[in-house]
């Protein structure tokens, strides 16, 4: 296969540091690969098993809980 | 799982979406299609209306929402553009003013997080926006409308500490009636203004100057100050905490009030081990202002060396106000002694705004030398001289001096951490307390009822802590000054139908927000000190605790549109 593999990575983004953290990224200009989704929450901390098995089930190949 | 699946095909049925796809000039339109994501959130279901804005929070755009929630019965709004973080506040009330539920508001960043990072990817960054959209407009579907939440407030401030910009907050809540109780933890208010000689640009004693503002706050009947004084802990939320004050041995003080200033100043360095810092002949500017106050200055040759442990490896910010103090008192012995020699050692000269500038040359027509220095070559003290090198000529100086003065940074008091962690404040890596937004909400913690002011935050000048000071009240009034405290709805809720009393939210709590009812044997929230993280959510066995505006079905949807 020559096929490069593209993974889909869905990211829960603490609204506090991890999702600002993602907006200071974009401020400052740094270029990453478009293949991320974050989702927004106010604590990583409201993240359960469940959301994740949720977003593998969807499709996610990686998911980032980040907080 | 049953409940799960039947979540998934209840779609509201009179879902009327409306989405705005914002260019933000070109911020986002020069990178990706802003006209495809349109067409593309148009085709979503659910969605009633959707339009491109040229600047969605602009006067003409934000017309633009209401208009299409009045003339579409819009009963969802869906904006993609920038971060929700800053501009969320804004679209909510704007759809509130237009008669939709604010909370049923959804924001799509597709700049911060698409456009701007994206800047080389048109297609790619195109086809992103568009499944955020989607995924924003699968998440609104499932949004429900809230009330905001009201609690009572206590029209009383506590001032923590007593500098100028202290004193200046508590002069100010006190002329518009507010109760004030100020704690210093000094015999006397005053702050550093106590130990400085004259103030510039002004010229004025600073002693003079401070005290004129002491005896206004003591005049008012509405203050009470409280010398010697500490805040020993502090319980409560915005609107109605509780103090415990300790003054020296004695009894503990309780007080209660609605609203926080912290204003708790920074001291300026100890230069211990730096350039053979003596206190005698190598002295810092708060010794020199002590012995110019005290008509003991008497050296004839004197060198200013500035950066003295600032901008250096472990302490790299600039503290902005010590290029203008050497300034000041370099012109100050020169008015003195004309035949004095000063000479002023820099790196950069930091002299902002309309006055200093002036002050700046006017030095300079006195006969203040400067000369730059390279900080990896930092200069030497030795032997009744400083020795250094001219950077780019590459000449070796040398100047004789019977004064050495070092310009120090003014930096974080000892019990800043303390503190932060009494108030539960953030401080920046150099202990300086952290402001909400540096931009947006320069006076405010991130913690609703708590305010900043002065040197607490960087070092200030005078007329800077002054006018952060006056600026704090006018922050604590526009919270104060309402009948009652409204706070965003979104916070948790415990099904007391469901809930079993397992205290496994409780433990899980960070702001202590969940309590244990035993007549009820359940656990219930306090909605005003619940900030809305979820943690009790993600943790009940039970799902009795949900959080408001990221329920599973709200995520869960939002996910399934990846
Ligand atoms: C050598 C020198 C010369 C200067 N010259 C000038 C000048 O010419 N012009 C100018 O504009 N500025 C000058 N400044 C700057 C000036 O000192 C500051 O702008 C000013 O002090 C800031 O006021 P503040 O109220 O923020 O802090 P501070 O003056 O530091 O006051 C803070 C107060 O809070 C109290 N406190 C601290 N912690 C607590 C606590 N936990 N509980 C209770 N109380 C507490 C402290 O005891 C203090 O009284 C100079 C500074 C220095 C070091």
């Amino acid at each position: 296969m020559n096929e490069e593999f593209n993974p889909k990575i869905v990211a829960f983004a603490c609204n506090w540091c991890a999702y600002s953290a993602a907006d200071l990224a974009g401020v400052s200009r740094f270029q990453y690969p478009p293949n991320i989704r974050i989702i927004r929450v106010m604590c990583s901390g409201r993240v359960n098993p469940g959301f994740i098995l949720k977003a593998l089930k969807m499709g996610a190949d990686g998911v980032l809980v980040a907080g | 799982m049953n409940e799960k699946r039947k979540e998934k095909t209840e779609q509201p049925d009179d879902l009327r979406i409306g989405v705005f796809i914002c260019d933000c000039g070109s911020n986002i339109a020069g990178h990706l299609d802003c006209s495809a994501v349109t067409e593309y959130a148009a085709s979503l279901p659910g969605v009633v209306f959707a339009k491109e804005n040229l600047y969605t929070c602009s006067e003409a755009g934000i017309t633009e929402i209401q208009k299409a929630i009045s003339e579409h019965e819009l009963n969802r709004v869906v904006v993609a553009s920038c971060s929700p973080r800053t501009h969320q506040p804004l679209f909510q009330s704007s759809c509130a003013e237009a008669g939709m539920n604010p909370y049923l508001f959804e924001m799509v960043n597709i700049r911060d997080q698409c456009s701007w990072v994206h800047m080389q990817e048109h297609a790619e960054a195109t086809e992103k926006a568009k499944e955020l959209v989607r995924m924003g407009v699968a998440k609104a579907a499932f949004l429900e409308p809230q009330k905001d939440i009201e609690a009572s407030l206590l029209s009383r401030v506590l001032v923590i500490g007593g500098g100028v910009a202290g004193l200046s907050a508590a002069e100010a809540l006190a002329d518009m009636a507010l109760e004030v109780i100020l704690v210093e933890k000094e015999p006397k208010a005053g702050g550093l203004l106590n130990q400085i000689n004259q103030l510039v640009p002004e010229g004025v004693k600073a002693a003079e100057y401070v005290e004129r503002i002491i005896e206004s706050v003591n005049s008012k009947s509405n203050v009470t100050v409280h010398l010697g004084t500490e805040v020993k802990a502090i319980a409560g939320y915005i609107g109605n905490y509780e103090i415990t004050l300790q003054r020296g041995e004695g009894e503990a003080i309780q007080e209660k009030v609605g609203c926080i200033v912290v204003a708790t100043g920074a001291v300026p360095l100890e230069p211990a081990g730096l350039y053979g810092y003596d206190g005698e002949r190598v002295i810092t500017q708060m010794q020199l202002e002590e012995q110019l106050l005290n008509g003991q200055f008497k050296a004839q040759r004197v060198v200013m060396i500035q950066c003295a442990g600032a901008r250096v490896p472990g302490r790299e910010y600039c503290s902005r106000i010590c290029c203008m103090i050497a300034v000041k008192n370099a012109a100050l012995i020169k008015d003195q002694d004309p035949e004095a020699q000063v000479h002023i050692l820099y790196r950069d000269i930091q002299m902002y705004g309309t006055e200093k500038e002036r002050m700046l040359w006017d030095a300079r027509g006195k006969g203040v030398r400067f000369d730059v220095y390279d900080p990896e070559k930092p200069p030497e003290v030795k032997d009744g001289q400083v020795l250094f090198e001219q950077p780019i000529v590459g000449t070796k100086r040398q100047i004789p001096c019977d004064l050495v003065v070092l310009s120090t940074p003014l930096v974080a008091r000892e019990g800043a951490s303390a503190l932060s962690q009494l108030l539960r404040i953030p401080m920046d890596q150099n202990g300086f307390f952290l402001e909400a937004h540096a931009k947006l909400r320069p006076l405010d913690f991130a913690t609703d009822g708590v305010f900043l002011c002065g040197s607490a935050r960087y070092p200030a000048t005078v007329a800077e802590a002054r006018s952060q000071g006056l600026g704090v009240a006018s922050r604590v009034a526009t919270v104060l000054f309402k009948d009652k405290l409204v706070t965003s709805a979104l916070v948790a809720e415990i099904d007391p139908e469901t809930c079993v009393g397992c205290l496994g939210c409780l433990d899980m709590c960070p702001y202590g927000a969940i309590e244990f009812v035993p007549e009820k044997g359940i656990c219930e929230v306090n909605t005003i000190l619940c900030k809305g993280c979820g943690c009790c959510a993600a943790t009940c066995p039970s799902q009795s605790a949900t959080l408001k505006g990221f329920k599973p079905k709200q995520l869960l949807s939002q996910i399934r549109a990846i």
